[in-house]
């Protein structure tokens, strides 16, 4: 070729799907990507995690020790162990905390370079975010994970739909949790700093997605308020839930279900938020 | 074949004055003001103007980012906010204070990356970047990250991204602007280079106006959100009686209010024995001969008219 030949680019018409999922794969390999430079942010964050771990696991194991039954929420001590460590792994991959990026981008009016793009903005946003949680899956949850059964006794799932379930059930916390992060963040489109919204989302995530305390502990009527009302139990609390089977096989289906339901309107959400936000943008610095 | 198309293209943006000590009263301001234009295919369009003319608001609504107030606009036959995406495919962009790059990617990698986004078969990706490489000089830094990259060289990078998909239609938002010189020479070659092909309409906004003169035929100068000139650089000059400069050295001296026909005097210096003159015509050849008769000429040169200081005199105007 010995020409900048300016031809359209050519997608042919008998494998649409293919070439989506060409584009999907190639944006969420980049997430992945992007994430595997950082190393030592990567350590230093098992690490903590880790560290967090062994004060949360001893916390609870105290709280279970003196809890009438040794059964505090319905769980026992070796749930409690598993529902902590499995949730300080799983922290890094729904990512609750500090995705500030949509946000950076809005105020600074780079936001544009992703409007130019032939891919929506929402799914130029989740397909990395799925490959920063694979990368998160593969290098910030295990430590946790293995230093809870070096040095604990967990609860290991017994039955044989608990871990396809629980695959099931990360990745759909994976796609709420960052369909409330895009729509936390695009509200610099509105406020042009998102830094109050970000500061409230990171609060309530850590309370209501069952961090601090598993959600059980509350009374029925606020849990199942929070389960069917918000979204947050769906980050953390059912994961964890269905991995230490805390509930029937029923039961454990019902909340992967309403993960589900959950996933679809935050995306649905995150679509009509970025149609009224393009409207009236106003990209900042020329 | 008409590839832009505007009619009464226009955006208001609204700002928020104080008022008092918690009274704002809002205040619209039109940063484009009905813009009428058609570009051509294969056409380089210089498009320029005084900073906060609404040179970026126009190319922000010719590639579907910011929606206009009112008018209508149109690029390869397309409406460019409702669709976007289908758009997007078909023009390159680049906005020379942003970037299209992943921050964290090697060079190759968000090259690679975007031959997915924009689904391009991997024989003309890899033909395509060949000669991007070639011509730009990336060979040195394909596989550095896009953070690590001098501005020259992320430049290079942001117009090779813009390009690999074979727009139709090239956008570019002041790309040489922080360039060093032989960042900026490698850049309008290449552009040049480009636009040659006849295949590529290029509408390039700039401060610098030496990428114009080296680029564009047609000039558009928006002012105030308005078109103010439409048309070729000569057609610029010959608005605002732009002239050709003689600069003559003489044995005698001239003395001052000294006159002749077809040039007026603008300065003498060295004790009149360097005279400047301004011609009244395209020929300098007569004027010469004149100022030869009167006293034998050491030196002379001809200055081509600059187009700074008529865009200046434009945009003061």
């Amino acid at each position: 070729m010995d020409r900048l030949d300016a031809r359209v680019p050519q997608i042919s018409p008998r494998r649409p799907f293919r070439d989506t999922a060409a584009t999907f794969g190639a944006l969420a390999w980049s997430g992945f990507r992007r994430y595997l430079t950082y190393r030592q942010a990567t350590i230093a964050g098992s690490f903590t995690n880790t560290v967090f771990g062994f004060l949360r696991c001893y916390v609870l194991l105290a709280v279970a020790a003196g809890a009438v039954g040794g059964r505090p929420g319905g769980y026992d001590a070796a749930q409690l162990t598993t529902f902590v460590w499995v949730g300080q792994g799983l922290l890094s991959v729904v990512a609750l905390w500090g995705w500030t990026e949509l946000a950076d981008r809005i105020r600074s009016g780079d936001v544009t370079a992703d409007l130019l793009r032939p891919v929506h903005p929402v799914i130029s946003y989740l397909a990395p975010d799925l490959g920063r949680a694979l990368h998160a899956l593969l290098f910030r949850f295990v430590p946790p994970l293995v230093a809870g059964f070096v040095f604990f006794d967990p609860y290991v799932p017994g039955r044989p739909f608990t871990v396809p379930l629980f695959a099931v059930s990360v990745l759909l916390a994976v796609i709420g949790s960052m369909g409330v992060r895009f729509l936390v963040n695009a509200t610099a489109y509105w406020l042009h700093d998102a830094r109050g919204p970000i500061v409230l989302w990171t609060l309530a995530a850590g309370l209501l997605a069952g961090l601090y305390f598993p959600l059980r502990f509350l009374p029925d009527w606020l849990a199942v308020t929070l389960w069917v009302a918000t979204p947050f139990p769906g980050f953390l609390q059912t994961p964890l839930d269905v991995l230490v089977e805390r509930d029937s096989t029923p039961v454990q289906a019902g909340l992967v279900g309403l993960q589900a339901c959950w996933a679809v309107v935050l995306l649905a959400l995150c679509a009509l938020v970025q149609r009224r936000a393009e409207r009236r943008l106003v990209a900042q610095g020329g | 074949m008409t590839v832009i198309r505007m009619d009464g293209l226009r955006k208001d943006f609204t700002v928020r004055v104080r008022a008092g000590r918690l009274r704002r009263t809002k205040r619209t301001v039109a940063a484009v003001d009905g813009i009428d234009l058609r570009i051509e295919r294969g056409e380089m369009v210089g498009y320029i103007g005084p900073n906060g003319a609404g040179k970026s608001t126009t190319l922000k609504m010719l590639t579907g980012v910011l929606t206009p107030s009112a008018g209508t606009v149109s690029v390869c036959g397309l409406t460019p906010v409702p669709q976007r995406t289908r758009l997007a495919l078909r023009i390159g962009v680049v906005f020379g204070q942003r970037s299209q790059l992943w921050w964290d990617l090697p060079l190759r990698e968000s090259f690679s990356l975007l031959r997915h986004i924009y689904r391009v078969p991997a024989q003309e990706h890899a033909a395509r970047l060949r000669r991007c490489v070639g011509l730009l000089d990336l060979d040195g830094f394909l596989d550095t990250p896009v953070r690590q990259l001098s501005l020259g060289q992320r430049m290079r990078g942001d117009l090779t991204a813009a390009l690999l998909h074979g727009p139709e239609v090239l956008f570019l938002d002041e790309p040489t602007i922080g360039l060093d010189v032989v960042s900026k020479q490698a850049v309008r070659s290449f552009l040049a280079e480009l636009g040659a092909t006849g295949d590529v309409t290029l509408v390039l906004t700039t401060h610098d106006l030496a990428d114009i003169e080296r680029l564009c035929r047609r000039l558009v100068v928006i002012d105030h959100g308005r078109v103010v000139h439409d048309g070729t650089i000569e057609a610029l000059h010959t608005r605002y009686g732009s002239r050709r400069r003689l600069v003559v050295d003489l044995d005698a001296p001239l003395p001052s209010g000294f006159t002749v026909d077809g040039a007026t005097l603008v300065s003498l210096e060295a004790d009149g024995h360097r005279a400047s003159f301004d011609l009244l015509s395209d020929e300098a050849g007569p004027v010469v001969a004149r100022l030869a008769a009167l006293s034998s000429l050491r030196d002379l040169s001809l200055v081509e008219p600059d187009i700074e200081d008529v865009v200046a005199r434009l945009y003061a105007s």
